[in-house]
């Protein structure tokens, strides 16, 4: 399988020529498969909006490439808009980004913008809506009166209406009560599991990151430091302690046991994985 | 002694909509809060907690009963300034409000306000800056600090304010998980060393480990009230309310379930695994 983005030895640095240079991400190389859902991690200051704002030429690279379907989407930075709609980045707190009379009016923004026509239009509003998790009733209001979470879903919604073949969340359940985060999330594998498409979620919460995506990278400091299934990322525990990530609490809870010698997999990251095991090794026999 | 805060009979709703009910955000409110106490007010969105929080140092009025701050009653008008000396409040977003450019002056604001005299604002701003363990960063410019960093500045504003009692409204919301570490390890560090009395306003479970009660609102109501391990422990009461017990509470529940004799209060992830492992042995 080909994949859809291919990142090749990026680098970005801030601030070139003055005493604040800083390279936000520097060498990057990865690839991103269709139809995968990727999870990013990394503490702040480690890359991650910096790296994912290259994916859609918000930002143009320093050095390195940027490919999508195998083209360097800087071959011809006339086309850099067409990239903007086929690669759809939802940011940090969107809501903050509202503006029109009505929900449904954000958004048909970005549908308006690529020239579609009313009915078209009216359609992609009503589909990304309900992917976002909005009830019809919700469109008419103006955004301003909606609750944070639903002004977020509007947002989301905005982006999922352009039809995008890969969806990027930079940490969209940031700032939501449990509830309203589970929900969201549960909105997001399903439109995954329902569209096919490509999607990058992006958090700092590893909890999330572990129940949700199929595979994880890793950055701190600018680069990535690993990549791979949940299982493997979460196998080397330490490392990750080591570059000041935060892991699951039940893979805390694994890594202790081990520590006091119970004979567990220490890569376990939910409650049912670590309760699975914990019976079985009762039931295998380690005595009464 | 007197309760730094206390509410009777609390009730609030927000101005309505042209033509609309008012619906109350908050509905008979009884709470006391003791000095020295660290207290972690937990609940869905819309559950009331951040308008419980801003009746503490009378952001907002009650519409009914009334909220006392160290016996003085909040609608008091001319009470406001000995009301806000008392209770400082720190917001939810890192960048809304640091008001200047330098962080020494920023953190001067709040005595510069109420006539301190400049030696003693001096002496404020580098103790203050000390206790959040910012003084390295006395003339930097705001903007450049990290998201905990700047709450570390607000609530340093705060304590030169030398206040008996901290209201924190959400204010790790925004931060990432190193940044939420800095202002909860700050503010348990005051509680402990200075007695000052902290109200942490959150919807992240584990904050909750740190503090000596939890409350937890729902409807604009009390719907729960208790030490963190009674709290945390009440699974089902918790989800009925739209929130998550923590996953070690949620592991020992389903271990308990298949028969394994363990405590269900193992809240942290040590004393999990040292429960698990203590059976396993027996």
């Amino acid at each position: 399988m080909e994949p859809i983005i291919q990142v090749e030895n990026l680098t970005h640095t801030y601030g070139a020529g003055t005493p604040f240079q800083r390279s936000a991400i520097d060498g990057v190389s990865f690839q991103l498969q269709q139809g995968e859902f990727l999870g990013v991690i990394g503490h702040t200051g480690s890359g991650k909006s910096t790296l994912i704002q290259h994916l859609n030429g918000l930002l143009k690279p320093t050095a390195g490439r940027v490919l999508f379907h195998g083209r360097d989407i800087w071959a011809d930075p006339k086309k850099i808009r067409e990239v903007r709609f086929r690669v759809g980045l939802v940011f940090q707190y969107p809501e903050y980004q509202l503006f029109e009379e009505t929900a449904a009016r954000d958004i048909a923004f970005g549908p308006k913008n690529m020239g579609l026509d009313d009915a078209e239009i009216q359609r992609r509003v009503e589909e990304a809506a309900a992917f976002a998790g909005l009830s019809p009733d919700l469109l008419d209001k103006s955004p301003f009166d909606l609750s944070g979470g639903q002004k977020r879903r509007v947002a989301i919604a905005g982006v999922i209406a352009m039809r995008p073949e890969v969806l990027i969340l930079d940490e969209p359940s940031a700032g939501l009560d449990p509830a309203g985060r589970s929900e969201l999330l549960q909105n997001i594998r399903d439109y995954h599991a329902r569209t096919g498409g490509t999607v990058v979620l992006v958090s700092h919460s590893m909890d999330e990151i572990a129940e949700n995506v199929q595979r994880i990278l890793v950055l701190s400091r600018s680069g990535v430091v690993m990549s791979g299934t949940p299982h493997e990322v979460f196998s080397r525990a330490e490392e990750l302690k080591a570059v000041g990530l935060d892991l699951p609490q039940i893979t805390k809870v694994a890594m202790e046991l081990r520590r006091r010698g119970v004979e567990i997999d220490p890569a376990v990251y939910t409650v049912e994985d670590l309760r699975r095991s914990l019976l079985l090794l009762r039931g295998g026999g380690t005595g009464a | 002694m007197t309760d730094i805060i206390r509410t009777e009979n609390l009730s609030y709703a927000y101005p309505p909509d042209e033509g609309k009910e008012p619906i109350p955000a908050l509905a008979g409110v009884d709470l006391t809060i003791e000095p020295g106490s660290f207290v972690v007010v937990l609940g869905h969105n819309g559950s009331g907690k951040s308008t419980l929080a801003k009746h503490m140092n009378a952001v907002l009025l009650p519409t009914g009963g009334r909220v006392l701050v160290d016996g003085i009653d909040t609608a008091e008008e001319e009470s406001l300034f000995e009301i806000r000396r008392r209770v400082g409040m720190v917001f939810q977003n890192p960048d809304n409000q640091i008001v200047a450019n330098v962080v020494e002056e920023d953190v001067a604001f709040g005595p510069e306000n109420i006539g301190v005299p400049t030696e003693e604002i001096r002496r404020r701003v580098d103790e203050s800056l000390k206790a959040v363990g910012m003084e390295d960063f006395l003339l930097h410019a705001p903007h450049m600090l990290s998201g905990g960093q700047k709450q570390r500045i607000a609530i340093a504003g705060v304590i030169a304010m030398a206040p008996q009692c901290i209201v924190l409204d959400e204010s790790t919301a925004m931060l990432d998980p190193s940044g939420r570490q800095e202002v909860l390890r700050t503010v348990s560090w005051l509680n402990r060393e200075r007695g000052i009395t902290i109200v942490l306003i959150t919807h992240h479970m584990n904050e909750a480990a740190y503090a000596n009660r939890v409350i937890v609102m729902d409807h604009g109501r009390v719907a729960m009230d208790g030490p963190p391990r009674e709290v945390l422990t009440r699974s089902e009461d918790l989800r009925r309310l739209g929130l998550t017990p923590p996953p070690t509470v949620e592991l020992l529940d389903a271990l308990r379930e298949a028969g394994w004799d363990v405590p269900l209060d193992a809240i942290e992830p040590e004393e999990c695994a040292a429960a698990i492992s203590q059976y396993l042995g027996a």
